[in-house]
């Protein structure tokens, strides 16, 4: 590894890198040269399934999302300080050296949590974790209907005439037609209209 | 033009990119995925497992900016052509238009008295390959891209651009 005519890992990945670059912009580079370019006003567009783009896409969200959107950043980051310090942590020359050692940095991820905790707290307190439930409840109709009659109709008895197959004529068999082999087909498309010229 | 003309007045190395470039385009016909009406029950069923379009790289998409190719799988109605015109314009170039079925060839059964409905999808978009049936089998479509292949064989795209770059 130390002879300098080698490439050292980070080399490698420079070389990957530089390959990536040079062939990605080569690709893109050709598309440019032969690939047809022909805008139009229409085609330049906004897709919006066929409709006409109305308005601005810079509409305004709810800002509960901000609140949401911090709160995971917030312990988004926490986890990422918490691997490095994990693999810290285990490390047992470290605590073979120290015996202390295991316990601050115990310690010290409690406090480093206990605070984030502490804020996860207030915002619950504070409600900006609930969300507006829809009101849920069954629509009624007054109607002048007596009840009597509905359960009238479903106690209601309707006799059931015996089930009786009956029997139809068989049909003629089919005769099966000469079969010589070839088979022509029944319909040879076209794919243009007939009188086209193409 | 034919292929020998075109060697003539291009040289090998065009020719043979644009070859190249239709191979590879006739080989990844991406539609854009919308159905109108029934054909597009037959549309799905071809691109289904049964009959496997996308052996011939037909894979649907769902914009029109990385699709070549347009099915139009259906009643056209007038509602429905603002859309399909829109959608059209939209692709990329080069594009194509499959017009599948009898309503779209010709307005079909509505061709009297379908007051809702465009005779033809023909008279809104340019139509590459029409499609008989009512609703054709996905034999039929398999058979159209087929015939869409050969002619996209036949172009000339490196060709075409130096001309006009030239011109």
């Amino acid at each position: 590894m130390d002879d300098p005519a080698q490439l050292t890992e980070f080399g490698k990945i420079l070389l990957i890198g530089v390959s990536g670059v040079l062939l990605v912009s080569l690709t893109l580079l050709l598309g440019k040269l032969i690939s047809p370019k022909k805008p139009t006003r229409e085609k330049l567009s906004t897709y919006e399934c066929g409709e006409e783009p109305m308005g601005s896409s810079w509409v305004s969200f709810n800002p509960r999302f901000y609140v949401i959107a911090l709160v995971f950043l917030l312990f988004d980051v926490e986890l990422i300080f918490i691997f490095p310090w994990a693999t810290v942590f285990g490390q047992s020359e470290l605590i073979a050296a120290d015996a202390r050692w295991g316990w601050f940095t115990l310690i010290e991820m409690a406090v480093f949590a206990g605070i984030l905790i502490v804020g996860l707290i207030y915002v619950w307190k504070k409600g900006d974790l609930e969300w507006v439930k829809p009101q849920t409840g069954l629509p009624r109709v007054s109607v002048n209907i007596p009840a009597s009659a509905y359960d009238r109709l479903n106690k209601a008895r309707y006799p059931v005439r015996p089930f009786e197959p009956v029997r139809e004529p068989k049909a003629a068999a089919v005769k099966p037609q000469a079969d010589d082999g070839t088979k022509k087909p029944a319909f040879k498309p076209l794919f243009r209209k007939p009188g086209a010229t193409t | 033009m034919s292929m020998n003309k075109s060697l003539e007045s291009n040289g090998v190395v065009i020719a043979k990119l644009d070859d190249l470039l239709n191979w590879a385009r006739l080989s990844s016909m991406w539609p854009m995925s919308f159905g109108i009406a029934c054909c597009a029950i037959e549309m799905m069923g071809a691109m289904a497992s049964t009959y496997d379009l996308d052996r011939f790289g037909v894979f649907p998409r769902p914009s029109p900016r990385q699709s070549d190719v347009m099915i139009i799988a259906g009643t056209v109605t007038f509602k429905m052509a603002d859309r399909i015109r829109r959608l059209y314009e939209q692709m990329p170039d080069p594009k194509y238009v499959i017009s599948m079925g009898s309503c779209s060839n010709c307005g079909g059964p509505y061709w009297q008295h379908g007051y809702h409905v465009v005779k033809g999808v023909d008279r809104i978009i340019p139509v590459d390959i029409y499609v008989q049936g009512c609703p054709p089998r996905p034999e039929a479509l398999i058979g159209a891209f087929l015939e869409l292949q050969k002619k996209i064989e036949k172009e000339h795209i490196v060709a075409d651009k130096l001309q006009t770059t030239q011109a």
